[in-house]
């Protein structure tokens, strides 16, 4: 599904990611861990897309398809989401209005037909309710004077409703209290499907017991610099991130 | 030097054609008043970014009255009172259908009768006495409409005020309208000024509103139409006594050169004005919209919030004064003005300016001026959104903040719907 082959990025003259290596296959829930500022914040911006994000070598493949000339709206449509660490506020936009033009504009380039107003808001309640969004967000301003956790119930509702094949979650439990974080976790459980694979970025381990990972690849200093299976991240929670840290610095 | 005269010499002549049409000491005194001032410069503060001596250094011709049989399109489920190319047309306009409540009446029919509180309600002396061209406006005065609404009348459907301009060639026109409320009325009005096709104009009109006790009006203005260096100039002159509510939004539109003006008097207690604004500009539109805000009462509140949206070379003015007179304690005054420059050419000017004569006052004023948030457009982006589509959602999110105080849905909608018109002008080229 995603292929990620010896990429260098820089931002300005700092190089941030340095040669890093990371294959994720359908169905699988890849967890990235690592110490804060090793990138990977970084890592999920140059697969969305961001601009001023330097990409000096190497290849993110989706699916085969190189996607690095793509739009972050083309990459969206070929079904790459990128879960916000911090959702942007957008006032005077009302998030259903935003709902809807964000799925059929990935409609549209899938050359599919738009969905009409009605199959819509029925689809949006359906994942509303599920995941908690009260009707009073929905018609609010898309996450302006939402809280912490509102807003990130409101990334999940999103992903839900577009139905990726390939999500980024960017530390999607900071912030979150423990019942905020099981609404989330429940949202990203309910869409885990043979064809859709998830890269779960985290700092903490806690995440990891409520999304259960397949494999655990460890961050730091710009690369990947061990992967595993679940038992990975409980070995990281107990040991810290010191020894990638020291590895580095050896 | 030479220009200026010859713009003044052509604008006396004017004066001289009309100062029979009724009104005379009314039209002499504004006359004067104007011939003090002369057309501003760019060193009169009040016009200090709107260059009209140059921009009128040739008056068009004095319109003559056409009669030609038009029939307009409508935009709005509304009563409308048409004054076309400076006169007042009851041929075009819904006055069989007004209903019981409203009287009209043709301006130039008021200046002939000279009722004494018509007279003293068109100019008064205490809101806008020192504005060049809006005492140009009362000297000039050719038509325009007259309406009264009872006291307690509740008018439910909207009256719509349209001043529109379809002669060729380039003419001038200075129209008047006045909107009387009595105590406890209410009405919903639209002022609509636009051009009928592309002409050459230089329009002067004012709309004066007397709000009595506890009388209510909701306006939308309209601005559109124009071309490269037609002229427009609207006036606003609203009275408000004790616990009557003035609540008004403005959309700003076209081509050429349009300067709003308003001047608002809180004229007694618990009175309410609030004057929001959206500017759409492009091409090389200039669009000023200067106000002041005189609380000469305790207990008044007013609100204004505009946005300037600006693109390719055009030019956004935006300056706000709000008086609080001594004595007009617990004034309860926010101006905001917000900008997107949507071009490295486009320009906005900003001046706030508060004067507070009182102690027991709370007044605010923010002026921010930038592009589209990039992390916006990248969220938007990240979402499937290509980059035209996302920066037209963020426009009108922009632009919808400025109407989210508009409680007429259907005005609303025809509203967001010219602010989508103009966005997907800017997707197609």
């Amino acid at each position: 599904m995603l292929e990620i082959i010896d990429l260098h990025v820089s931002v300005g003259e700092r190089e941030i990611l340095k040669g890093l290596t990371l294959s994720v296959k359908a169905g699988e829930v890849a967890a990235i861990m690592g110490p804060n500022g090793t990138g990977k914040s970084t890592l999920s911006y140059v697969i969305a897309g961001r601009e001023g994000y330097d990409v000096t070598q190497g290849e993110v493949r989706l699916n085969g398809e190189n996607i690095l000339d793509l739009e972050p709206a083309e990459r969206a449509a070929k079904g790459i989401f990128l879960a916000f660490q911090y959702p942007v506020e957008i006032p005077g936009v009302a998030t259903m209005t935003f709902l809807k033009a964000a799925l059929n504009a990935q409609r549209r380039a899938r050359g599919e037909a738009e969905l009409q107003t009605p199959d819509l808001m029925k689809r949006v309640k359906d994942a509303a309710t599920s995941l908690g969004v009260s009707q009073d967000m929905l018609r609010r301003p898309l996450n302006a004077g939402f809280s912490g956790g509102e807003k990130k119930r409101m990334e999940i509702l999103q992903m839900a409703l577009l139905q990726p094949r390939l999500a980024i979650l960017d530390e999607t439990d900071s912030g979150l209290d423990i019942d905020a974080l099981r609404v989330v976790a429940d949202g990203v459980n309910s869409l885990r499907a043979p064809e859709r694979a998830f890269v779960v970025i985290t700092h903490y381990q806690r995440l990891l017991e409520y999304i259960r990972p397949d494999t655990v690849h460890v961050m730091a200093q710009g690369r990947i610099m061990r992967s595993g299976g679940a038992e990975l991240a409980l070995e990281l929670e107990e040991r810290g991130y010191q020894d990638y840290i020291a590895q580095e610095a050896a | 030097m030479i220009k200026l005269a010859e713009a003044e010499a052509t604008l006396s002549s004017f004066y001289e054609e009309m100062r029979d049409k009724g009104a005379p000491r009314l039209r002499a005194a504004a006359w004067a008043a104007f011939s003090e001032f002369g057309l501003p410069s760019r060193r009169v503060e009040s016009w200090h970014y709107t260059d009209l001596k140059t921009a009128m250094s040739r008056p068009a011709p004095l319109a003559t009255a056409s009669h030609a049989a038009l029939s307009l399109p409508r935009a709005h489920d509304s009563l409308r009172l048409v004054t076309l190319d400076g006169v007042f047309r009851p041929d075009l306009s819904d006055i069989a259908r007004l209903p019981e409540g409203v009287a009209v009446q043709s301006l130039r029919d008021a200046l002939a009768q000279g009722e004494p509180h018509v007279m003293s309600a068109l100019a008064s002396a205490d809101i806008g006495a020192q504005d060049p061209i809006l005492a140009l406006n009362a000297a000039l005065m050719q038509d325009g409409v007259v309406v009264e609404i009872a006291s307690g009348a509740r008018i439910g459907r909207a009256i719509e005020l349209a001043t529109l301009s379809s002669a060729e060639p380039a003419q001038s026109t200075y129209t008047r309208a006045l909107v009387m409320l009595g105590e406890g009325a209410q009405a919903n009005l639209i002022e609509t000024l636009a051009a009928l096709s592309a002409v050459f104009a230089q329009d002067n009109s004012a709309l004066v509103f007397r709000l009595a006790k506890n009388a209510r009006v909701d306006l939308v203005t309209h601005l559109s139409g124009g071309v490269e260096h037609s002229i427009r100039v609207v006036s606003l002159l609203a009275h408000l006594d004790s616990g009557a509510t003035l609540n008004s939004f403005a959309l700003i539109e076209g081509e050429g050169l349009h300067r709003r003006q308003i001047f608002a008097r809180l004229d007694g207690e618990m009175a309410s004005a609030l004057f929001n604004g959206a500017t759409l500009g492009r091409g090389r539109l200039h669009a000023d919209t200067t106000l002041v805000v005189d609380h000469a009462k305790p207990s008044g509140k007013s609100r204004e919030r505009f946005r300037h949206i600006l693109d390719d070379q055009s030019v956004g003015a935006f300056q706000g004064k709000v008086i609080v007179r001594p004595g007009a304690q617990k004034t309860d005054g926010v101006m905001q003005s917000k900008s997107l420059l949507l071009s490295d050419q486009a320009t906005m000017n900003n001046k706030p300016e508060l004067e507070i004569f009182a102690d027991d006052v709370q007044c605010g004023h923010g002026a921010t001026c930038g592009r589209l948030d990039k992390d916006q457009l990248f969220y938007l982006s990240a979402r499937g959104l290509p980059r035209r589509q996302a920066e037209s959602l963020l426009i009108e999110g922009f632009a919808n903040e400025a109407m989210e105080a508009l409680e007429d849905e259907q005005l609303r909608a025809y509203l967001s719907d010219r602010v989508s018109v103009w966005l997907s002008r800017r997707i197609s080229r």
